[in-house]
């Protein structure tokens, strides 16, 4: 498998909440690279992820695979699962492979974290 | 991590010596967004199936339907890789093109899909009848949810077996190119995941083993080799989407076949009246 074409920063916002910033390319090729990022954004501490896709620049059917395995490990924490940055491309991507039916899209950082301390 | 040229100092890729790739790469300034070089591989958004009938398969069970994901599903969720080592010879992109072209010709025997006449391209909807025992077909379909030359991404509808989708993809490793199907799914409704612990996750490997080694016969291989690998990724059943039951295809399908006989006939009659109109 290709070396990712990816960088996943994460900030810690409090005790409950982290964001994680995703710039590059997500496909199946990333899942160590998320998998790292997931466990500096506190493994199963925080209540809520954040995931800051601003700076997506490409996405395939691995990449939604991955996202869903995710999905499945921060269920497993009772942690939510939220997104931003996302444009109208791949907002609708989530909403075709029905993603946004488990990861809540917000318009914005602020939102998201708004929603994260509700 | 680098650091990217704001809007004040952009200069063109050709001016920096760019390939097309690279300076697809670099993020347009504000407000400016491109289009991401995936915008055609991806199908567009859509909320439930619309077909057309196929010669050759029943057809039911999909229009109206909407698209399942793992998300929606109800049974315990796996990954399944089925994987084969297709040689130096051939490149991804080849072998993807063949798949595409002939995907229906790799099914085992008994099996039927029914796809676009175009071959495999985001958006398109197939029509499949699968053997399910005792005579009985199992009418359901799928949606090409993402295609380009290295990979294809098939994604099922409500009352398919299983919820999820299908990744067919080929690439280079090393020396060789490795082809392989990758199934994420969830079974749909408990009857699914009783049949799939009974015997379907079995009947199911072997079908995508034979499919694997269709195509490598006829990619030219001497003695195609597949491997295969299941990963229970969640072993936790969704028992909200317990409802699913109300789609499932398998019981629909036995009920259509029973009623065949009867439907056909009163088809029959309503075309023999008098002044009855005649499909065209």
């Amino acid at each position: 498998m290709s070396a990712p074409a990816i960088t996943m920063d994460v900030r810690l916002i409090g005790d409950q909440v982290a964001v994680v910033d995703i710039k590059g390319e997500v496909t199946a090729a990333c899942e160590p690279v998320l998998m790292s990022a997931y466990e500096a954004a506190g493994g199963g501490k925080t209540s809520r992820l954040v995931l800051n896709f601003a700076g997506l620049e490409y996405m395939n059917s691995g990449g939604i695979g991955m996202l869903v395995t995710l999905l499945v490990r921060a269920n497993r924490q009772r942690q939510e699962l939220a997104a931003y940055g996302l444009s109208d491309h791949y907002r609708e991507i989530f909403e075709l492979t029905r993603l946004d039916e488990a990861i809540t899209i917000y318009d914005n950082e602020e939102s998201a974290l708004n929603g994260a301390t509700r | 991590m680098t650091d990217t040229a704001g809007p004040d100092r952009v200069a063109s890729a050709e001016q920096i010596g760019l390939s097309a790739r690279e300076a697809a790469a670099i993020p347009a300034p504000d407000g400016a967004r491109a289009a991401p070089r995936d915008t055609d591989s991806w199908a567009k958004k859509v909320d439930r199936l619309e077909v057309d009938p196929r010669a050759g398969v029943r057809g039911t069970n999909v229009a109206g339907r909407r698209l399942t994901g793992p998300v929606q599903g109800f049974g315990k969720m796996w990954q399944k890789t089925y994987r084969m080592n297709a040689g130096p010879a051939i490149a991804p992109e080849a072998a993807i093109a063949t798949w595409k072209q002939h995907f229906p010709e790799f099914w085992p025997k008994g099996n039927r899909f029914a796809g676009a006449l175009t071959g495999i391209n985001p958006g398109d909807v197939a029509l499949l009848d699968l053997a399910i025992g005792g005579g009985v077909k199992l009418s359901t379909g799928v949606f090409v949810l993402y295609a380009d030359t290295e990979s294809f991404t098939l994604m099922t509808p409500q009352g398919h077996m299983f919820a999820g989708w299908i990744t067919f993809s080929a690439e280079r490793e090393g020396d060789e190119t490795m082809v392989q199907a990758q199934v994420l799914m969830r079974a749909n409704d408990p009857i699914y995941e009783i049949g799939m612990t009974l015997g379907g996750h079995a009947k199911e490997d072997k079908f995508w083993a034979a499919t694997l080694t269709a195509l490598g016969q006829r990619l030219g291989l001497p003695e195609p080799k597949v491997d295969t690998k299941s990963t229970c990724v969640d072993s936790k059943r969704q028992w909200r989407h317990a409802r699913n039951i109300w789609h499932n295809s398998a019981v629909r399908s036995v009920l259509q076949t029973i009623a065949a006989p009867v439907t056909g006939l009163a088809r029959m009659l309503r075309h023999d009246k008098p002044g009855a109109k005649t499909a065209a």
